[in-house]
């Protein structure tokens, strides 16, 4: 049951970005840790919405 | 599970589906529990989704999940990034389930409840789901390219061309009807105005909270955003029991349509974090939260249907829209049953968090599936509602008279009786000074939410339940009204960019400016043309709509179809190939008879004709001699359109069939350009675990 509801509340913080700077800072340990230190929490957020919102997103 | 057990089960799942589906299909004259309406969906998708997309999958597109998605190898952790199955449908869900499938099936509920239900839950199950799936399967073999990429590729540059000239030409009139849609929704109605403002600086509160106040926290700026929303809901009743208060939220449909495009243009050049990206997020919660409340309340509920199965409007003169059942109906339900515009959200957008290709049928299709249930829970919001009261709130002055008396009395000689006093307690029950005459959808719709969840939970709340369901519907109008907008925006500046660079810098403001003045102009005049129309307007735009939107289907399964039998599985090739005929004939005949039919209601030259005539013979009050000329020439702008329409699919359909021929007669063809086979490190990872 608490397993459930811990998949549950991650899928919505998933589904929503609430925790997309959480997962920006493990791919960038894991992928970029040679170039320096990562984007800002403000900085990363700026950039993920600007480009969240490119291209044909939303539909009728 | 035991083979024998499995089998009964289905077997089990047909023969109840095949009941409930005959049960609503015979039903003459008895209401029907809206139960049935469930059943049959649920037995339809379970078997469609077991059996169909299954055999799909692994025989015709043979989906094979050792082999990397382009998120595994191009993952780079922003757009390109490996999510979790589940994540990756709520995501390509809220992308594809916006007011469509809610509008199209309230309208063609006039021709009775069960022409547009069978062709919700078909039309999904053999061509809707088929498509959005297929074309996630060919994008994700392609690195995530988009539809008019794929087109060009794999067609030639005419196919590409065409989708986009068909994306951009949707674009604008899904924004008129829809902006008309809202429009209607808030005439003289100073609460539903009020709640519907109200959610842009709510929007905006949204937006400056997760920018600046607490970065990032995007829960936490929603839920406040969420209940700010709902005190607006509530607020409403202060402003329209405030006599001076009120007054300011009282308009005529014109003044707010002029807001809205104004609206439009702003939210078009504002930055995406004060206003589209927060009130995205809002209009998603609100979405998914309604429509699941909705489903439990019809199932705690089981209200009767009382819209008989078929009336007697399938004969053409239908009050809501002219035309008869073949083909309209299946033009007036688009989104729900197939909707174009699925393409450019499965190619391009979710292929990019696809993990696995096994995944493509439930993301695909079951995302589909669930967009068909909501436009069923549409139909039945609006069959619940006694037939009388439905038609008296769906049929424009133009058709029924202004005047209330003249209205029911029109209404209940059709054989559907309704009184003055009923309309006027309905009325006041929904906090609403009147709903003769609210045309679109969205009134009679929130009427049919709003006495479902009374009954379900609490019937002392109905106006608030009432203008919970206009804010409902209205927010996310208005978030494919601003999204569409800025999409429209960045297309035309790509498009001029090509011939001035500097009107391609999507930031360098004269073209900001300049390109957003002309997209809103262009869905402006439409939902200006739509407002001034004594025939409500919806009857004319939502047919064009329909057409276009089936015709970017149609551009969607000839890439499909044309890539089959590049593939050598042109023996498979049905399975869009099907679809794509229906809808050539569908959209074709509808075509043909919106330019030539000599109905008045139906044929767009005759309606210009027959007022040009009216005009030159004096026979107009003045009021309506003065509107004349203006809608004679939308009548002639709506013939062109269809006539360009309708060349542009079948152009796009002789590609295909050309590229198809010269393949068989063994002729140079575009090559296909499926990337290369590279086994997936995710499941030899799983694997060796």
């Amino acid at each position: 049951m608490f397993k459930s509801i811990k998949f549950f509340w991650q899928a919505i913080r998933q589904l929503s970005g609430d925790d997309a700077y959480e997962r920006y800072l493990i791919h960038y340990a894991q992928h970029h840790s040679a170039d320096g230190e990562p984007l800002s929490k403000k900085a990363f957020f700026k950039q993920w919405q600007d480009e969240k919102w490119r291209g044909v997103k939303r539909c009728c | 599970m035991n083979i024998l057990l499995k089998n009964t089960l289905w077997i089990a799942v047909a023969v109840l589906g095949a009941s409930a589906v005959s049960g609503i299909a015979l039903n003459r004259g008895e209401p029907i529990n809206a139960l049935w309406f469930i059943t049959a969906a649920l037995c339809v998708y379970a078997i469609g989704y077991r059996f169909y997309a299954a055999w799909i999958a692994t025989t015709v597109l043979m989906v094979d999940e050792t082999r990397a998605t382009p998120a595994e190898r191009l993952e780079n952790g922003s757009d390109f990034v490996p999510t979790n199955k589940w994540i990756v449908f709520g995501h390509h869900f809220a992308a594809i389930a916006g007011p469509g499938p809610l509008v199209g099936p309230t309208l063609a509920a006039q021709f009775g409840y069960l022409p547009g239900t069978l062709w919700i839950l078909f039309g999904a199950v053999l061509g809707g789901c088929v498509q959005d799936m297929v074309t996630l399967f060919l994008s994700t073999r392609r690195d995530a390219k988009s539809l008019g990429q794929m087109a060009r590729d794999e067609l030639g540059a005419l196919g590409g061309t065409a989708a986009l000239i068909a994306t951009f030409a949707i674009m604008i009139i899904l924004i008129a009807v829809l902006g008309l849609v809202v429009v209607n929704a808030m005439k003289h109605s100073p609460w539903a105005t009020f709640t519907v403002s109200a959610t842009i600086p709510i929007a905006m509160i949204v937006g400056v909270y997760m920018r600046y106040i607490r970065v990032g926290q995007v829960l936490e700026a929603s839920a406040l955003g969420v209940v700010l929303l709902l005190l607006a809901v509530a607020g409403g009743r202060v402003i329209d029991e405030s006599a001076t208060l009120r007054v300011l939220f009282d308009h005529e449909g014109l003044t707010l349509a002029w807001w809205v495009m104004a609206y439009g243009f702003a939210a078009a050049i504002l930055p995406v974090w004060l206003l589209l990206a927060p009130r995205d997020y809002l209009s998603t919660y609100m979405k998914l939260g309604t429509i699941t409340l909705l489903a439990v309340a019809i199932i705690l509920l089981q209200p009767d249907v009382k819209m008989p199965a078929i009336t007697q409007f399938i004969d053409g003169t239908g009050p809501i829209f002219g035309g008869k059942l073949f083909p309209f109906v299946f033009i007036t339900i688009a989104c729900g049953a197939i909707s174009g515009f699925h393409a450019l959200i499965a190619s391009g957008t979710t292929p990019k968090l696809l993990t696995n290709e096994r995944d493509i049928r439930m993301i695909g299709y079951g995302g589909m599936l669930l967009e068909s249930f909501v436009a069923v829970m549409a139909m039945i919001a609006a069959t619940v509602l006694d037939p009388g009261v439905f038609f008296a709130i769906n049929s424009s002055a133009g058709v029924v008279g202004k005047e209330a008396v003249d209205a029911v009395a029109k209404i209940s000689s059709w054989g559907y009786p309704v009184t003055v006093e009923q309309m006027q307690l309905l009325a006041q029950q929904m906090g609403e000074a009147t709903l003769f005459a609210r045309t679109g959808g969205a009134p009679s719709l929130a009427v049919g939410m709003a006495s479902i969840f009374g009954s379900a939970f609490g019937q002392s709340m109905l106006a608030l339940w009432y203008h919970f369901a206009i804010m409902f519907e209205a927010i996310f109008i208005l978030t494919t009204l601003d999204a569409g907008t800025r999409v429209g925006r960045f297309m035309l500046q790509d498009i001029l960019g090509n011939k001035w660079a500097a009107m391609g810098q999507t930031s360098w403001l004269p073209s900001v400016i300049f390109t957003s003045a002309v997209v809103v102009s262009a869905w402006g005049y439409f939902l200006y043309i739509g407002v001034i129309d004594p025939n409500g307007g919806v009857n004319i735009l939502w047919p064009l709509f329909g057409i276009a939107n089936q015709m970017l289907a149609a551009i969607a399964l000839c890439v499909a179809t044309g890539i089959l039998v590049k593939s050598d599985k042109g023996k498979f090739a049905f399975i869009t190939g099907a679809p794509l005929l229906w809808l050539i004939i569908i959209t074709s005949t509808a075509a043909w008879q919106k330019l030539t039919s000599d109905d008045i209601r139906i044929g767009f030259l005759a309606a210009a004709n027959d007022l040009s005539s009216k005009l030159t013979a004096g026979l107009l009050p003045p009021d309506k001699a003065a509107i004349a000329p203006k809608l004679i020439f939308n009548f002639q702008l709506d013939a062109v359109l269809t006539v360009f329409f309708v060349c542009l699919l079948w152009l796009i359909v002789f590609d295909m069939v050309r590229v198809c021929v010269r393949y068989f007669m063994g002729k140079p063809i575009p090559a296909l350009t499926e990337s290369p086979h590279i086994p997936s490190r995710l499941v030899e990872d799983w694997v060796r675990d």
